[in-house]
């Protein structure tokens, strides 16, 4: 928020100006301090280190918006400084009221600033340059020839070479006055306005942003109302009409891996999701999903941000009737793919000996020196499902909303695992079925599909957003780059009857070319002067 | 996989940091030699001095300024040899390390700034290519020694600690955005390693001007008698991190554009994203210094020093130890 060069601030406002016995403040008084406080440049200055520092915390400790895992398990490992993080906000640093506070403080600090800056420069554009100071020889940039002529004619040619080179010019007595780079203050403006602009925008297209996230496994259809998202956050002047009707099938997810890389083995090379889209009134469309390419459907825009396998397992109670039966999607452990899930077989005989089935999926099997499984391949080679199993009582019923991904064990009793009689079942392509113990049924690995997570987004607010940037890059570079410099030209008669030409600059703001445009502009003077013209009076001197 | 291609850009990056250790103890030569030639002018001032003080001593007797040594002259001759050679010696390490730098992208056929290993070779190279650069506009060979090390050291830490093999782009990286946004970082970080050194540099020299100022005898590193004067190196500092900053914010844009294509969103404080926008403010609050009473000067060379030391920490520590999205350090944790 640089202020003009010619406008003093030593951020105590006009205060000092008060005389020697400052004069009581009223309250008013007190409100006028405060706020040339807030808008000198200073506190500006201040304000803009704090929020440097106040954006640091966020990157230290896990924050809700990007890692919310992250936030979990710091929590477990840090138990003793949950209350103090949670009363800082320091999971919400960007939210938080001590960060939000920085940077309005500063935005109003900037809007201060600005807008009597934007009158000054207004009233500036319309003026002419300022007097000639009288003692050119005192300014930064200076340079001093004599040279024979008549002196209207010197101040036309240096007249006529200012006006050339884009300077405002006014001429005062014997002297020139010239000005140019207001663009510099424009641009200087129109970044701060800019800034401005960004945040506004991104505050009010906040309210009308949605993000949801589906998990689909190949052959599933996405349909998009609220029902259908795995979780859906909106702002505030969401609705559901903001959700435009269309559909999404995805019919297939193509992972490639790495295979002759020796250094990059298993790495992915690339997802392709195919899909079908229907929207009402048109034909279904077949298109593609990959990462770095969303698709664009019903004013949101989705993209393909995870992926992982979905066994497809039915449990059978023991008299044969289906206990559970359908697509069970596993999250991801490692880089081999080896994946962890979940079954939940509710439709049992009876509800005090439901199912629960939590274990491994292997894509291509392997035994680490431990003899424990692994995977060492994450494409679907030599697949092996390997479940602990538990009975008793789910908890399905108590009309709280569960975590897929997670067993409630506490009314339950592990029937089979490593440590127990019954080993673990497990289950491949060889063998894809297995007894349970305890004539609880059977299970049966039916298939292994890929799914793919969905991430949904709506913001109106980008375009906005983005043309504010846009102004905002642009009055950066007219305000770094474009020089900002008064020029003055003075013509006296020179004590043996010549003329004395005087030559001046001054920068307002950072100028490296001060020195060479005052050596230009004489240069180009006194070429001009000497240069033979039919309205001379004297001939010129020879060539 | 080691590729004999990789394998020929390895042993010219080596070859390269054999070069610029040369050139950095050419450009240290230098230095003692400014040093001599400050000791020489002190010398030279204090003799005069000390003759005349002999001369009116002696009631200008000629036979005391006759016996007086012909004094020397008071500009000494700058002819820089050592730094010539050094600039000699760092132009040839520079053709080695563009080599080595090519190389490893045709090995990897892409741009070679997918890992920290990669980024820290062309990272290097810009700065060293900007320092070249700015030698043909403005004379900061006195920064030779500085520039060759602080290469030297971040390639050393480079081969050593994050040294990977060729390896395919994964999916999130297989973007135009790649070839844009990080380039661009990297353009801005060579400007603000240029920057920062002179910065270094004038506070250095602000000690020494304050010294002088309160008529004390400025003993240590007499050398910076040679050095341009603290306005001037404030003065180029800006300039340079000017630059610096409007690449910077072309960096936190393109990110931002890249970050709505592949995670559906323009910005969502990834520890990455923090930490770019961490650096954008403080080198914002540095071209605001030079504007505020009481921040020209030492106040503004300490801000432009602690951004450089932000973009250090945003490469060296948030790549490595942070968690975030931008995990492509390809180290594996």
């Amino acid at each position: 928020m640089s202020r003009p060069s010619d406008f003093a601030d030593d951020g105590f406002g006009d205060l000092r100006g008060d005389g020697p016995q400052n004069p009581r403040l009223g309250a008013l008084e007190w409100l006028r301090w405060a706020w040339r406080q807030l808008t000198s440049m200073r506190t500006a200055l201040l304000l803009l280190l704090a929020l440097a520092v106040a954006a640091v915390p966020g990157s230290l400790i896990p924050q809700n918006s990007a890692d919310p895992n992250g936030v979990i398990n710091w929590k477990a490992s840090n138990p003793g400084l949950v209350g103090v993080a949670n009363a800082l906000q320091l999971f919400d640093v960007y939210t938080s009221a001590w960060f939000s506070a920085i940077y309005l403080l500063l935005f109003i600090s900037l809007v201060g600033c600005v807008v009597p800056r934007i009158a000054y420069h207004l009233k500036a554009l319309r003026a002419a340059p300022p007097r000639t100071p009288s003692r050119l020889g005192r300014l930064p940039a200076y340079r001093s020839e004599s040279s024979p002529g008549d002196p209207a004619r010197a101040l036309d040619a240096g007249e006529r070479l200012l006006r050339r080179r884009r300077y405002r010019v006014a001429r005062y007595g014997d002297s020139l006055s010239a000005e140019r780079g207001y663009l510099r203050e424009t641009g200087n403006l129109l970044f701060h306005a800019g800034l401005v602009g960004v945040l506004v925008s991104v505050f009010v297209g906040s309210g009308f942003t949605y993000t949801g996230q589906r998990v689909t496994v190949e052959g599933e259809t996405f349909v998009n109302n609220q029902s259908n998202y795995d979780s859906l956050s909106t702002g505030r002047f969401f609705t559901d009409s903001t959700l435009q009707p269309y559909s999404l099938r995805l019919d297939s997810l193509t992972v490639k891996y790495e295979q002759q890389n020796p250094a990059a083995l298993g790495e992915p090379l690339d997802y392709t999701a195919r899909v079908t889209t229907r929207t009402p009134g048109h034909e279904p469309v077949h298109r593609i999903i990959k990462v770095n390419d969303p698709l664009e459907i019903g004013g949101s825009a989705v993209y393909l941000l995870g992926n992982g396998y979905a066994p497809h397992i039915t449990v059978r109670n023991a008299n044969g009737s289906i206990a559970f039966s359908g697509s069970v999607p596993f999250r991801p452990q490692d880089s081999n793919m080896t994946s962890l899930g979940v079954v939940k077989a509710e439709h049992t005989t009876s509800q005090a000996r439901q199912i629960g089935l939590v274990g491994f999926l292997y894509p291509t099997v392997g035994k680490l020196s431990t003899g424990a499984d692994t995977s060492i391949f994450p494409s679907l080679g030599d697949p092996l499902v390997s479940f602990n199993v538990w009975a008793g009582d789910l908890g399905l019923n108590g009309g709280a909303t569960q975590n897929v991904y997670v067993l409630d064990t506490s009314r339950m009793k592990q029937v089979a695992a490593r440590t127990l009689a019954n080993k673990p079942i497990q289950l491949t392509r060889a063998q894809p079925t297995a007894t349970l113990p305890d004539g609880l049924g059977t299970v049966h690995l039916d298939g292994i599909a890929r799914y793919a997570a969905l991430d949904i987004h709506h913001d109106p607010s980008q375009g906005w957003v983005a043309g504010f940037v846009v102004l905002t890059v642009a009055g950066l570079l007219t305000s770094l780059l474009v020089p900002r410099r008064r020029m003055w030209l003075k013509v006296t008669d020179d004590l043996d009857g010549g003329l004395r030409l005087e030559y001046a600059a001054l920068a307002r703001g950072d100028d490296p070319g001060l020195e060479r445009a005052v050596g230009e502009f004489a240069h180009e003077h006194r070429r001009e002067l000497e240069a033979p013209t039919p309205s001379a009076e004297r001939v010129p001197a020879g060539v | 996989m080691r590729t004999p291609l990789d394998q020929l850009s390895v042993l010219l990056l080596l070859s390269a940091m054999a070069l610029y250790a040369i050139a950095f103890v050419a450009f240290a030569l230098d230095l003692a030699r400014r040093s001599s030639e400050a000791t020489q002018l002190a010398d030279a001032r204090a003799g005069v001095r000390r003759t005349t003080t002999a001369a009116s001593v002696g009631g200008g007797g000629t036979a005391v300024l006759e016996a007086a040594p012909p004094a020397p002259p008071l500009i000494v001759s700058a002819k820089r040899t050592a730094a010539r050679v050094g600039v000699g010696i760092t132009i040839a390490g520079f053709v080695l390390h563009l080599g080595a730098d090519v190389l490893r992208g045709v090995a990897a056929a892409r741009v070679p700034w997918a890992n920290m290993y990669e980024f820290s070779m062309t990272g290097t190279l810009i700065m060293v290519g900007l320092f070249l650069l700015a030698l043909t506009r403005v004379d900061l060979r006195f920064l030779g020694s500085i520039m060759t090390g602080l290469v030297l050291v971040l390639l050393g830490i480079a081969t050593i600690g994050f040294k990977v093999p060729v390896s395919p782009l994964p999916p999130a990286l297989q973007s135009y955005w790649l070839v844009i946004h990080v380039f661009v970082a990297i353009l801005g970080t060579g400007f603000f390693t240029l920057s920062g050194a002179v910065s270094a540099v004038q506070l250095v020299q602000s000690r020494r001007e304050r010294a002088l100022a309160a008529g004390r005898p400025a003993t240590r590193l007499r050398l910076l008698a040679t050095f341009p004067d603290t306005n001037r190196l404030e003065n180029i500092a800006y300039r340079i991190a000017v630059v610096g900053f409007i690449l910077w914010t072309f960096t936190l844009i393109a990110g931002a554009i890249w970050a709505n294509h592949a995670w559906g969103r323009y910005w969502g404080w990834d520890t990455k994203e923090v930490w770019t926008f961490i650096i954008w403010v403080i080198y914002a609050g540095y071209l605001h210094a030079r504007a505020t009473r009481g921040w020209r000067g030492d106040g503004s060379g300490w801000l432009n020093l602690i951004g450089y030391a932000a973009v250090l920490f945003n490469f060296g520590v948030v790549n490595v130890f942070f968690h975030g999205l931008h995990a492509y350090s390809g180290l594996s944790s």
